[in-house]
């Protein structure tokens, strides 16, 4: 996938991050973390810094905690992780290295997308030079042991939901787990576990490397910092592109070459439909937050397709496990074929809101809970693609 | 020493240990929140989404089954949001629910109906099927309709984790997420032991056993048959929960009258077969010692494994077949009876065998895979004709007009009469062991059992903690009874020892012991063991009413317990050696004692090895 604009990551200097990080005691490792701002680049954007303090104060009845590297990369229009991990590998499992020191983990686990295990062997190169140069396993600094595994995932989005990656890391069914608690109390195991995205772990070393004021200079107040976003659909120039968080769609748009798009699918399948009047908004947490897909749909778009795919990906990828995702993705999927086939009332649309708002508000996780957001939105946004019946006033 | 926290709940307040959960806490609190998943055997998943409540300054809702409480909090159970969402959920749930309530074996019983007409959903105009692979997973005994699955995983929690069996597990992903066997091969294929737990924690009629009384109905309503019945003492302290009566609410003689009511030409007490085993199976106990502790001989090896539950020995013959020698070749109670009166019974009546219809009634599913057992039979016919569950009798009883309020009661049946409360309590986890003991003490001692255990209640055998051990010291020995004189030359051998026995309920616990057994830990050195498939022993069994719980098998076991004394209050046996119609029949027909060649020809079975999962043979 080609990279559009310069990197900052390309500029952070290896072992850097490492080193600065290793000079001081853990706990002012977390407060670095904490005083950048950054959140979680997986998505939920929970503070990266908060989370590693959670799992280091954490009780650990034997004294085990772990990191791992959340490299399941599902989420349809995502693919800026396949970029940093081709290409930075090292600055990421320099970042897990930095989070072992600062929680106090002595083992790391990379849980890598199935369809990305074309990447497993250089990263099993780039491990065992890290070993050799002393960065990985015994003494990585005076009574800090850390290593990091790499596990293969099997293929399930769900499986990116990083309680479902805990489970299938402990050899189960990939099914999220009930929280509370979470995993930085309890994750791996059973011991604290900090589970992080491959872009926070790459940026965690640029903060370390460069100082939490740099990365907090950058974004907004809210969202500080770069973010990779993973642009696709229907634009000139598709590929991973870096902005500082709190970009307006329209420039990301601009950049791309696509300002005459209908719509924007910001945060893929489980993030919501921005219409053309809204490109004004801003990617970031406290507007529109994405993971990094940006999915750019052109004038000639009919958007009941987009919400048909959508349904029939979710009713795909649900883990069975809870009854409101398990049957609610097959009822909306349901819902949204009747609309196209034109055999919905308008109580019948008022059913299918009703049944999002089931969703949203039963679901046992998030993909469950995010599963009717783009219908919702689209349905809202674009009644006449979505064939709502005339006379269905919005609720 | 765990902190309390403070709950309000609706505006009920209590105050509940800190990490109970918020099902729990409203429990606690007389507040009942809906659920499907949840069941209080099981460990709680969160799967139904029904029980969501909102918890104080938390935007979103929570499931009230795994949300532990950690803090002081305030949480709704009652608000429109919460309301709306259980509707939401009940409306999808009910959307791919076959709609065909009045057909199906739980109608009545069933959670997902009952919490449907309480919220005023009904069956879905247009049901949204989901692509469910319709594997056949009929078994002997326990057969599956995936079609009314809800997916709350009760079975699959109930048959890994209670029973320690993974029969059931959970495939596919999405729409296509199924309750299945491994490969989906039939549950008589893979190592399924019939236990019917997993029916007994299903909140629809998804599972269910093998029904077979519409042939039972034919053959009530045909003159040229001579329909009997057995009756267990599980079924009896529990069928009254069918027909609205308290847990525990002991109708044996009501139903006598009921089952002639139906149809049945004889009513038989299965106690009177469970007597004979004490005796036959105490004489093996005891024959075992003296062959080990003697003649140095291990080929009938200790412990003595019992070998009454049917779920628990076809569980040995595929888990554990290299052990199979410990177990008793004894039949069970249903077994020896239905040898009985296809053979003994039907020449003292002049009828053929041919003519007799021999019916069980049973509180256990895995009873139908064991009157299949070709070693049970004679001449090609079955001993045990077929197994009736408690919930099925109920069933036939409903369908005919038959309650169980103001019957008249009435007795069993000659020629086998009463049994003896020993035989009563076979019914409830330890009972087997108890009258094995007061039998066995008794016979060596010549002492009476109530010199031991006041009462001749064996207590620490009793009550539910999964396995209990026992000690029991031979301190005296009395002359060999005539009852065993063909097997043992005395009994002095026996003198100061003692006896180490243990009980076991539900597989899990039985798993335990065995591995406990074969590592050669403290088991390796027991010599009898109780041993029960079923959590609870026989009263827990997977033909007995729903619902079930710690609580209702509580109040069963009280019944049976009660039965017991009643008898000695009354002044029939208490004791199994003291049963006048099982002596009678010592006399008449098993003239060559406990243990002789007419004992293992009606009364003995051998067991085969089947081993585990798949292409076990049956
Ligand atoms: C259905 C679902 C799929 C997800 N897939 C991914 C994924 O592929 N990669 C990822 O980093 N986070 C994914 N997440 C988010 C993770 O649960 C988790 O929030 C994240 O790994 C935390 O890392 P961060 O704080 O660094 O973002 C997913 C969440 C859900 C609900
Ligand atoms: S919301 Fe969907 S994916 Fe999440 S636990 Fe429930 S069924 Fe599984």
């Amino acid at each position: 996938m080609t990279v559009r604009t310069p990197m900052t990551l390309s500029a952070v200097e290896a072992g850097a991050g490492l080193r600065a990080a290793l000079s001081r005691p853990p706990a002012e490792v977390v407060d670095q973390m904490v005083a950048s701002g950054m959140r979680g680049r997986g998505g939920a954007g929970f503070p990266t810094g908060l989370k590693w303090r959670l799992a280091a104060e954490a009780d650990a009845p034997d004294g085990r905690r772990y990191v791992v590297c959340n490299a399941d990369e599902g989420e349809p229009g995502t693919f800026k992780d396949r970029v940093l991990l081709a290409k930075h590998a090292d600055l990421v499992l320099e970042g897990m290295t930095i989070a072992g020191y600062a929680i106090g983990a002595r083992e790391g686990l990379l849980y890598l997308r199935a369809e990305y295990v074309y990447l497993r062997d250089s990263l099993l190169d780039s491990l065992r030079e890290r070993r050799e140069q002393g960065l990985l396993g015994r003494e990585v600094a005076p009574g800090f042991d850390f290593d990091i595994r790499v596990h293969m995932g099997a293929g399930a989005y769900v499986c990116g939901e990083e309680s479902a990656l805990l489970e299938s890391l402990e050899g189960r069914r990939g099914e999220p787990r009930d929280r509370p608690p979470y995993p930085v109390v309890r994750g791996l195991h059973g011991a604290p576990t900090v589970v992080n995205n491959v872009e926070t772990f790459a940026w965690a070393t640029a903060v370390l490397a460069r100082g939490p004021e740099w990365f907090a200079s950058i974004g907004t107040h809210r969202s500080t910092g770069p973010k990779l976003l993973s642009v696709s659909g229907d634009v000139a120039r598709p590929g991973v592109y870096e902005f500082p968080l709190g970009v307006p769609i329209a420039e990301v748009l601009r950049a791309a070459g696509g300002t005459d798009a209908k719509a924007v699918v910001v945060g893929g399948a489980a993030g919501s439909c921005v219409p053309a009047s809204e490109f004004g908004r801003t990617v970031s947490y406290e507007d529109v937050a994405t993971g990094g897909a940006f999915i750019v749909l052109g004038p000639d778009r009919d958007l009941i397709d987009v919400a048909e795919n959508v349904a029939e990906f979710f009713a795909d990828e649900s883990c069975g496990q809870c009854a409101p995702c398990r049957l609610g993705t097959v009822a909306l999927l349901d819902g949204v074929r009747r609309l196209r086939a034109g055999n919905c009332t308008p109580d019948d649309v008022a059913r299918l809101r009703r049944l999002g708002a089931t969703m949203r508000l039963t679901s046992k996780c998030g993909l469950g809970q995010s599963s009717p957001n783009v219908f919702l939105s689209l349905l809202e946004h674009f009644p006449a693609d979505m064939r709502v019946p005339v006379g269905t006033g919005g609720e | 020493m765990t902190t309390q926290v403070a709950v309000d709940i609706d505006g009920r307040r209590v105050t509940i240990p800190a990490g109970t959960t918020a099902l729990d806490a409203a429990d606690a609190a007389g507040v009942r929140i809906p659920t499907l998943c949840h069941h209080p055997d099981l460990r709680d998943v969160g799967s139904c989404r029904l029980c969501m409540v909102e918890v104080e300054g938390q935007a979103g809702l929570q499931a009230a089954c795994t949300y532990p409480v950690t803090a002081d909090l305030r949480l709704r159970t009652d608000s429109p949001r919460v309301v709306d969402a259980r509707r939401g959920v009940l409306e999808l749930l009910m959307g791919e629910h076959p709609d065909r309530c009045p057909e199906c074996v739980r109608t009545g019983e069933c959670e997902l109906q009952a919490l449907a007409t309480e919220y005023g959903v009904g069956p879905a105009p247009a049901r949204v099927s989901r692509p469910l692979q319709l594997v056949d997973l009929l078994g002997p005994a326990v057969t599956v309709d995936l079609d009314a699955c809800i997916g709350c995983l009760r079975c699959v929690r109930t048959c890994a984790e209670l029973q320690d069996l993974g029969i059931l597990g959970v495939v596919g992903r999405g729409s296509s997420t199924a309750v299945s066997t491994y490969l989906g091969l039939p549950l008589a294929e893979v190592s399924c032991i019939a236990c019917g737990q997993c029916i007994n924690r299903c909140p629809t009629g998804a599972l269910r056993p093998v029904d077979r009384t519409a042939e039972l109905f034919a053959a009530l309503a045909d003159p040229t048959k001579h329909v009997v019945i057995q009756t267990a003492p599980a079924p009896r302290a529990a069928i009254g929960e069918e027909f609205g009566f308290e847990p525990g609410t002991p109708l044996t003689w009501q139903l006598n009258t009921a089952l002639r009511r139906l149809g049945f030409d004889r009513v038989f007490d299965t106690s009177f077969a469970a007597d004979l085993t004490v005796i036959e199976e105490g004489a093996e106990l005891l024959v075992r010692l003296y062959e080990n502790l003697v003649l140095g001989s291990s080929t009938h090896p200790l412990p003595l494994l019992t070998s009454c539950s049917p779920g628990w020995v076809t569980d040995l013959e595929h888990r554990d077949p290299d052990h199979l020698a410990h177990l008793s070749s004894c039949r069970s109670p249903q077994q020896m009876f239905g040898s009985l009166i296809k053979t003994w019974y039907a020449q003292q009546e002049g009828r053929d065998p041919a003519d007799i219809v021999s019916v069980s009634l049973m509180p256990c599913t895995a009873k139908k895979f064991e009157a299949t057992r070709p070693e049970l039979t004679h001449d090609g016919r079955p001993d045990v004709d077929m197994a009736l569950t408690t919930r099925e009798l109920a069933a036939m009883m409903r369908a005919r007009g038959i309650g169980l309020a103001d019957v008249p009661a009435s007795d069993f049946d000659d020629p086998f009469g009463t049994a003896s409360g020993s035989g009563v309590i076979f019914g409830v986890t330890g009972g087997v062991m108890e009258s094995a003991l007061r039998t066995v003490i008794e016979l060596v001692t010549g002492r009476p059992a109530e010199d031991y255990f006041s009462h001749a209640d064996i207590t620490p055998v009793r009550g539910f903690e999964g396995v209990r051990s026992i000690e029991v010291t031979l301190d005296r020995v009395g002359p060999v009874p005539p009852i065993l004189a063909h097997l043992l030359p005395n009994l002095e051998w026996l003198r100061g020892t003692t006896l180490r026995c243990a009980v076991a309920h539900g597989t899990a616990n039985a798993h335990a012991v065995m591995e406990d057994l074969r590592a050669g830990g403290r088991f390796s050195t027991y010599h009898f063991i109780e041993v029960m498939a079923c959590p609870g022993g026989c009263l827990g069994g997977g033909g007995q009413p729903v619902p079930t719980s710690a609580t209702v098998r509580a109040a069963r076991a009280r019944s049976i317990y009660a039965e017991d004394a009643r008898y000695g209050q009354t002044g029939r046996a208490r004791k199994s050696h003291e049963n006048p119609a099982v002596l009678r029949l010592y006399r008449d027909l098993l003239t060559d004692g406990p243990g002789g060649p007419t004992s293992h020809r009606l009364l003995h079975t051998t067991y085969t090895g089947r081993g585990t999962y798949v292409g076990a043979t049956r």
